[in-house]
This record gives structure tokens, sequence and C-alpha cells, in this order.
């Protein structure tokens, strides 16, 4: 699967770690001197691999990243939403507000609507990701000789995403259309908001689009028309990209 | 229960927003106690708005950290009064602010005044095109007063905004660079107009060879340093591009923090309470006097608070919703046409058209101030012949650089896949070379679109949330065809590789999950004729004398400009008339 990639040797490897989860799941839980002791090359470059979730499980983690690669994968244009630490913004989102759906209204009665007037579901983000991924799992397993999504070939994971976001799988305890909206929300977000919230590692997809980040004073530039700027994004630390 | 009663006040202000501040000012000035309640936080640009923190598109564009918090409160929606409504859960179309300053702190300070002729719209439309011209079920009305009686107050906000721009009509000389459609000005405007950005340009010298006229759009973004009339000082925009869903970092954006709190809230006759949520306003036991406010606290207890005068400055929505809550006002019943809290809600009509360049034009979208861009005013009002066209109304088309934030204002190619390789591609081939133009214009008043009290779904006080009964009508999709498809030859002569309109199209119901303006209207409006409005001209309650409501609200159906202009000019024109006449005689303005 990873193969199919043109990729570096540490996307070779976090593919393979994907692929393997026990692998993950140790990785996820080992003390921070002990992963320097293993690999601490590799451990310093791929920021997705040092990090440990708090909310998500070793298997929703390996599910999460392997869907974020596809959903914004590595090529020869820049870093993928893995390489820029996606899923670790995912996961702190889910223990924020947003994860709790602590500023919208949650009351019910709960019904069905027109897709026009909104969501309108009793559950919250983290609640969706935690059944949509089991879902999609059990979903890939029955339909693709036992294996889970993330052992699936990368074609085969586009299949399942393609499906998930027509909605044409339909899941008994979560909408599949829902899981999808908020992971390609949550995915787009992590890539692209600034590195403080935990993606966007050394505001990569900053750099590939052109986005100066907090620069915010462009008052030397309103009148130089059709010239790129040349500076270098700066995120809200003032760290330099 | 009420747990507490506080002393008298003068004048109780319900929020503290723009049209909170100006009473405030106003009333403070007359000499009377004013006491602002206000449900939100107390915020100021320093430290709430301060660089760098409030440049992040996350927690405040997306995560809408200065909105009001729907958990708490929101509104139901539905599309026919057939319908069952159901809560607006996410903000997404429509972000009302919350806390001190309100909408006033986010807004992107696009500052217009109305055309004339949208005052009379009725009158002006029969006159011109006969009354057969105006479809049954569209409840269109004349606001009551004229443009040259508000003329002294718009240009009374726009120099307490610092508000820059170039004028099109000094005194009745048009003057050339400025809108020859506008209403007359008695004076320049305060502040020179922003500079333009390359995709303004561009937009300007299209809309000049077709024979269009471009001008800059008024903005409160300051284009200079400046000291308004009450002494407080703005600093020159350096467009950052963090203006709507933001506070201005910069003291640049006129906001009631950067033009009016810095000499108000030192007022010894002022007072401001935050976390002071009014439940609803009380009233003698003949209904015909407002006898002061209930609002739970802090800490949740439930304070009765007396005044003399009680002014309601909150959001549009909320407006309606405190006096139905009150139960002040007959309620308006479509099925009947009778009753008057709820009438007329409205919305507004948006649509753009995408210029997608080559890589040699890099465009810089985050080069961006809220206000600042060119417009034309050609196709707004009844500045062209709507006989052939078949609707009322219009707007004005421009391109309005707000910033270039790459989750929420990435524009590309509808046929992009929205993720996957592709995705990734569009988004380094467009970000930095696409110019947005946009159209924004009116929604007409119709007898089926209203707000009243939603009978299943509560706040977090337990009171009946609002109901908004809502859809686009064929007069208003005509008018953003007709328009939106002007832009779009526009944006053919801008020298782009290819362009993409957006519009609604015939059949397109409300869409909630989509942004589009904060500029909902009507529910209070203002009038002549207590059967068919709330309040009077000068938007003092028909039934209860001591009661005045301010905001879009009381606009009758909704202009083709941004709202706030107007909505400041019309509380300083209240606040005129509650000191010139009410206050040495109180009683109704205006006798029927």
């Amino acid at each position: 699967m990873c193969g199919l990639e043109k990729s570096s040797s540490r996307r070779d490897f976090l593919c393979k770690v994907i692929a393997l989860v026990p692998t993950v799941s140790l990785v996820a839980y080992l003390p921070f001197s002990a992963l320097r002791t293993t690999s601490a090359q590799v451990y310093a470059n791929s920021p997705t691999q040092a990090y440990s979730p708090k909310y998500f499980s070793p298997e929703e983690w390996v599910f999460l990243q392997a869907a974020c690669a596809r959903l914004i994968p590595a090529d020869e244009n820049g870093p993928g939403a893995l390489e820029l630490g996606v899923p670790e913004f995912i996961d702190r989102e889910m223990e924020g507000a947003f994860g709790h759906a602590a500023t919208w209204y949650m009351q019910g009665p709960f019904t069905s609507a027109v897709p026009e007037l909104g969501y309108q579901s009793p559950l919250t983000p983290r609640a969706v990701y935690r059944a949509g991924i089991a879902a999609v799992d059990a979903h890939c397993r029955k339909m693709f000789r036992n294996k889970s999504f993330s052992e699936l070939p990368t074609p085969q994971q586009d299949a399942v995403l393609t499906d998930l976001e027509k909605g044409t799988l339909a899941f008994d305890n979560v909408s599949g259309k829902s899981f999808f909206g908020f992971m390609l929300q949550n995915t787009r977000e992590g890539y692209l908001a600034d590195p403080i919230h935990g993606g966007n590692k050394n505001m990569g997809s900053w750099k590939m689009i052109g986005f100066p980040g907090a620069r915010a004073d462009f008052i030397d530039w309103v009148g130089q028309y059709g010239v790129h700027y040349p500076l270098s994004p700066v995120g809200l630390t003032g760290r330099k990209g | 229960m009420v747990d507490i009663k506080k002393p008298p006040v003068d004048a109780v202000l319900i929020g503290f927003g723009w049209t909170g501040a100006i009473m405030g000012m106003e009333l403070t000035e007359a000499g009377l106690n004013v006491l602002a309640l206000e449900r939100g936080v107390h915020r100021d640009t320093s430290p709430d708005f301060a660089y760098p923190l409030v440049a992040d598109e996350l927690t405040y564009g997306i995560r809408g950290k200065l909105f009001q918090n729907l958990a708490r409160e929101t509104l139901t929606i539905r599309h026919s009064p057939k319908g069952s409504a159901v809560p607006y859960r996410q903000l997404a179309s429509f972000l009302p602010g919350d806390g001190v300053g309100g909408g006033g702190v986010h807004w992107n300070g696009q500052h217009w005044r109305v055309l004339p002729e949208e005052l009379q719209l009725r009158s002006h439309m029969t006159e011109r095109y006969g009354k057969s011209f105006i479809p049954a079920d569209m409840t269109i009305q004349d606001f009551g007063v004229s443009y040259a009686e508000l003329e002294p107050y718009f240009n009374q906000f726009e120099r307490v905004c610092g508000t820059s721009g170039k004028a099109g009509n000094l005194n009745g000389t048009i003057v050339e660079g400025g809108n020859p459609f506008e209403g007359q000005r008695s004076q320049e405007f305060p502040l020179p107009p922003l500079a333009d950005v390359y995709g303004a340009s561009l937009f300007a010298k299209a809309a000049k060879n077709l024979g269009y006229h471009p001008f800059s759009e008024p903005a409160s973004n300051a284009s200079r340093p400046y000291t308004n009339p009450y002494g407080a000082q703005l600093g020159p925009c350096n467009f950052c591009g963090y203006c709507e869903r933001f506070g201005c970092y910069m003291y640049a954006k006129a906001s009631p923090q950067t033009t009016i709190l810095p000499v108000l809230t030192r007022k010894p006759n002022f007072e401001l309470r935050t976390q002071s949520n009014v439940v609803r306003i009380n009233r003698d036991a003949r209904g015909q006097r407002a006898t002061g406010v209930t609002y739970i606290d802090a800490q949740g207890r439930e304070v009765f608070q007396p005044a003399d005068l009680v002014v309601l400055c909150a959001y549009e929505l909320n407006n309606t919703r405190l006096l139905l809550l009150s139960g002040i006002g007959k309620p308006y019943n479509p099925a009947t046409g009778r009753g008057v809290v709820g009438r007329n809600y409205a919305y507004q009509m948006t649509g753009g058209v995408a210029v997608f360049f080559d890589r040699d034009k890099p465009m810089n979208p985050f080069i961006g101030t809220g206000a600042g861009g060119q417009v034309i005013d050609d196709f707004n009002g009844d500045h062209f012949d709507h006989a052939p066209q078949g609707f009322i109304g219009g707007g004005y088309i421009g391109v309005i650089q707000t910033g270039g934030r790459p989750i929420q204002q990435m524009s590309l190619p509808k046929d992009t896949p929205q993720w996957g390789a592709k995705w990734k591609q569009a988004i380094k081939d467009h970000y930095l070379y696409t110019v947005n133009i946009q159209t924004h214009g009116t929604v007409m008043a119709h007898r089926d679109n209203y707000l009243d009290l939603d009978p299943t779904y509560r706040d977090v006080f337990g009171q009946p949330l609002l109901r908004m009964t809502f859809d686009w009508k064929e007069n208003d999709i005509r008018m953003t065809q007709y328009v939106t498809g002007k832009a779009r030859e526009i944006a053919r002569a801008m020298g782009g590789k290819s362009i993409e309109a957006k519009m609604k199209q015939f059949g397109d119901h409300y869409d909630t999950r989509v942004y589009q303006t904060t500029h909902n209207v009507g529910g209070t409006i203002m009038g002549d004729d207590p059967k068919s409005s709330v309040v009077n001209r000068f938007l003092q309650f028909w039934d209860a004398h001591n009661l005045f409501v301010m905001g879009a609200g009381v606009f009758p159906q909704n202009i083709g400009y941004n709202p706030t202009g107007l909505v400041g000019a019309l509380a300083y024109w209240a606040a005129r008339a509650i000191r010139t006449a009410y206050l040495k005689t109180p009683g109704p303005l205006v006798q029927v």
C-alpha cells in the first residue's frame, strides 16, 4: 500500500507503523525517554508518533492516522495531514469545547429535519468519532476479509471514505455522513490552523499555499500589485515557519 | 421569584452593543442616571483583542469566541408556517454577538447609510411602477422617516466612527470618485478612503470600462489616525486581515470600545452591569408603562430593576423575543395578518463570483481590511428600471477583501474534490490567485416570513426560544440572479483565466449551515400606523410610551446595504427625540 506512494523513508516508517496495530499501541504508551532510546531521529521528525492521544484509544488512533493520511495525503506539493500532526489536533479538539459541543444547543427533543436546517443529532463530535470509527472498522472487517480500515490498501481506503462522504454507508448508531463531515472539517482545520492548536507543524501548509499566518501587518504591501509576498509565515507564539 | 430589588434608575438599557453605547452617551449627556445591563462578559481591546493571540482563525473565526453561546440560548427555524421548527444548534448562517460591544466588536466596519427611496419603499414603488407591481403577499412598508430627517444623524455616527470614504453627492453636487447614486451628504467623510488591494483595483477598472461607477466602500476602518468628537482616538488600519469575526487589535475598527466606551464608562451617572441577562420587561397593571426590567445575575439570582425609561438595545432577534416573553405588544399572526410583534422578519441576499488567475498574478488575499474595497451601486435601490425585471430591490457589487483566512476564505473551482491530492493541489493553485466579487442585496418582507415564540424548545433559564419562519421568495431570487449576473459580466472583464458565479436558484431553501450575513431585520418594525408597526418613527413603542426599541428589528424590510450605519443613525435620531421632546413632556411622541 505505502509502496505506491512517492515517499521518503520517514513516510514509509509512518505507513508501516500504521499497518502494525500492536506496534503503535506500544509506541503510544511508551514514556518519552524510551522513545528517544529506541529511535530518537524518527520520533523527532514525526510529530504524530511522539504524541500520546488523550481521547482516542490505540485502535481509534490508528484509524484516525490512516484516514487523515488519505484526506490530505503527502505528495510532491507538500506535507500531508499526518506529517503536520493533524491527528494530534483532532485529539485535542475532542477534549475541548468542540468535542463536547459545549457551545452548541444540545437540548431535545431531537427530530430529523431537512439538511438545510443543520445538525440535529444528540451526539457530540467526540461521540460521533467514537461510534463512527467503530462502525467503519466493523464495516471494513466484514467487507474486506477481517481487515480494519487502516490495513486496507489506499485505493480501498479512498473508496470507503467516498462512500462515507456520499452517505451510501448507513450505520445503526451514527450517521456516516456526519462522521465524515466532522473528520473532513477537523482535518482541514488541523492542517491549516495555527500550530498552537497542535496541527500544521512548522506551518507546513502555510508555506505550501503562501499564507503568512499571524504577520497581520501589511500596510506596506497593499499597493504592491502582482508581487509575491516574500516573508515566511509566523505563528501565534512568534515562531517563524 | 424576585430575589433582589435594586434602587430605581432614570433609564435602563437592555444590551450593550452599538445602540446601547450610543443611548448611554446621549442619555447621560442629558443628565439621566443610566444603567446598562449586558448578558455577556466585559471585553476591551486590551487584553481581549491583543496581538498576536487575536490573529487566530480557529479560535475566533471558526469556534466563535466572541459570539453568542448557543448552549444557553438560540432560536428555532423552519421554512414555512406549516413546518415544524428545529433549533439552530450550531452557529453558521448568522453570528449574533455577546458581551460588551456586542456585534459591534466583530463586524467588518462596512458603514453605509440607506438610499432615500428605500425609506419610502412602498410609496416610491407604487408611485413609479403602480400599485399592482407589489405582489399581494409582499408586506413592505415605508419606514416613516425620511433621508433628509436622518442625514444629520448619519453624519454624526460617521464622525464618531471615523469612517473612511469619499462623498459622491456633497450638498447636491455629484463628486467624481464617490457614489453618484447616494443620498445627499452635508459633509465629506471624516477620513479619506482606504487604499485598494490589487483585486479591488482590477474590479474598479473593469467596472468603469463597462460604464459603471466604482467607488471606495465606506469603511469604519480608519485610514489615518483619528480623534472623534468624544475625544476617543483611533489608530490607522494596517490591513491585518483579521476584521470580521475578530476584535481589532489596532484600535482602527470603530466599535463601542474604540469610539464611545472610553468616555462613557468614566461618567459618574453611568453604570454597566455585565452577566446580567434580562428575561423580561415589567409593566404596570394597565400595560401602558414599563416599570423596569427583570434580569438574572451572574449568580443566578433574579433581580428587579425599576426604571423610568426602558431602552431595548439587544440584538434584533432578542428584541423581538423579549417583547413576546414580556407579553408586550400584540404578536403577529400570519394567518390573519393582524398583530405586529414578529412581523416582517427579513434577511439579506448574498451572491458572488470568483475570478481565478494564473500563478503569475498573486492577489495576496491575506492583505485585508473589513470594509475597504471597490463597489458599484448601479444595480441597487431604484438606480435602474425595475419594470422589465419584475422584482423589487437590488444590491451592491464589489470586491471587499476582508482577509485570507485559509480555512474559511478559500475559494476553489466547483469541480474540485473535497479532499485528497486533488484538493491539496487546488488549494496550492488558487489560494493566492483568486479574487471574490460579492453581491449584497435586499430581501423584501413577506406575509409568512415572521418571528414568534417556539412552543417546544427552551433556553437555559427555561424560557421559550424565539421561532423564525423564513424562506427565500421568488422576488428575491430574481433580484440576486439579475445583480449577480451583472457581477459576472464585470468578472469576465477582469482578466482572469476563469470565473465561477454562485447565486441562489429558484427552489433553493434558506440554508442555515452556510454563513451569509448577520443582517437579520424586522420583528419590531417602525412605521406610521400602530396596526402595522411596533414602534413609531422615533422608535418609541406605540403602546407604552417609556419603552424604546433600537436596532435593525425596526427595518420594515431589508435594505441593499449593510445595516449598521442606519442602525446607528436611527439610535441618534431616537435619542434626539427623547432629549428634546420626551424628557420635557413624557408621553407619546406621535399621536394617532
